[in-house]
């Protein structure tokens, strides 16, 4: 056990239990709060991991970006400040699952890797990630800038039901709006696109 | 370096997330936990970009950066629907929401296409809209 076993084992840890944290946890915004204290031990565990630049472009978007609008859709959402009792549904088969998967996994890579040492490269690379991302990995980078576009589009376009989908003007008037909720949306959308084909 | 201790984190932070998913009921905390599943693939790219050699170099760090992005566009378009779908319900609960339409009886209920035969209201009106569409 060197030095760096043993802080990635203590991020690790940290890691871990604020991840069961957020899953366990009984206050909303407190969620939001733990997954902060996770994305950061597993930003920390890539500084250690000698991957710089994937750090802190972690702690730039995720914690900084991701963890915001997860608290803003909290607020949003007008949830109660203290701790309320209907998050969960009862959970043995989530259970089941989700520790079936996890001690699986984990079981699976000690069995692949054992108590090996391998040595770690050197760290600040961020140079050398910029020319795979503009060489080798240039064509998935500007399909990937297609794909935030068409996300940004995307959340707007659902944001907005009035440039949602072309309704018909006639009926407009005599529609009771958000009476019938989704179902209604879903059905208009059904019978326009009925519409068309014919 | 031990590179079984990154990996067991990740492992049990996948499980974490799998959990978080299949036992939240409010949508903003399945969002949070797909968070989780997503960092979990992170420290295993990087964990195994440190650990192999690879013909790429630095192929697994490039692939943790575009799956932040990805993880990024993926928040910006859930949490459009989730406040669309709190407009609309005035609730984010997700075992609420309804994934088979109600089949009103007499509206025509084919089960090949549930959704055009959700109330008779709404049927009634996409028979309204119909003749829109042919214009």
């Amino acid at each position: 056990m060197t030095g760096v076993d043993v802080l990635l084992l203590a991020l690790g840890a940290v890691a871990v239990g604020s991840a069961a944290l957020v899953v366990g946890t009984r206050h909303l915004v407190r969620a939001g709060l733990y997954l902060v204290v996770c994305l950061g031990a597993v930003a920390g565990m890539y500084l250690v991991l000698a991957a710089e630049l994937v750090a802190w472009v972690q702690v730039l978007i995720y914690v900084g970006a991701v963890v915001v609008l997860l608290l803003f859709a909290v607020m949003l959402t007008r949830a109660p400040i203290g701790a309320s009792d209907d998050l969960d549904r009862p959970g043995w088969p989530a259970a089941l699952i989700g520790g079936g998967a996890g001690l699986g996994l984990a079981a699976l890579l000690v069995d692949a890797y054992r108590w090996t040492t391998v040595e770690l490269p050197e760290a600040g690379n961020a140079e050398r990630i910029g020319e795979q991302v503009f060489s080798s990995w240039v064509l998935p980078f500007e399909v990937l800038s297609v794909l935030l576009l068409s996300a940004l589009v995307g959340a707007i376009v659902l944001s907005r039901p009035d440039i949602g989908a072309p309704r018909p003007k006639t009926t407009d008037a005599a529609r009771p709006e958000a009476a019938d909720g989704p179902a209604d949306r879903a059905g208009d959308d059904a019978a326009g696109d009925r519409g068309r084909s014919r | 370096m031990r590179p079984v201790i990154p990996y067991v984190t990740a492992a049990l932070l996948f499980g974490l997330g799998v959990y978080g998913v299949l036992r939240r009921r409010n949508a903003v905390l399945v969002l949070m936990a797909v968070e989780l599943m997503l960092n979990a693939v992170n420290l295993i790219l990087v964990t195994a970009d440190t650990t192999a050699r690879a013909v790429l170099p630095h192929g697994g760090q490039v692939f943790a950066l575009f799956v932040i992005v990805l993880a990024a566009a993926e928040i910006g378009v859930g949490l459009a629907i989730v406040l669309q779908l709190y407009r609309m319900r005035a609730s984010v609960a997700v075992d609420e929401i309804p994934l088979a339409e109600r089949h009103a009886g007499e509206a025509g209920g084919d089960a090949g296409e549930p959704v055009s035969a959700t109330t008779s209201g709404g049927a009634s009106r996409a028979a309204g809209v119909e003749p829109e569409g042919l214009r």
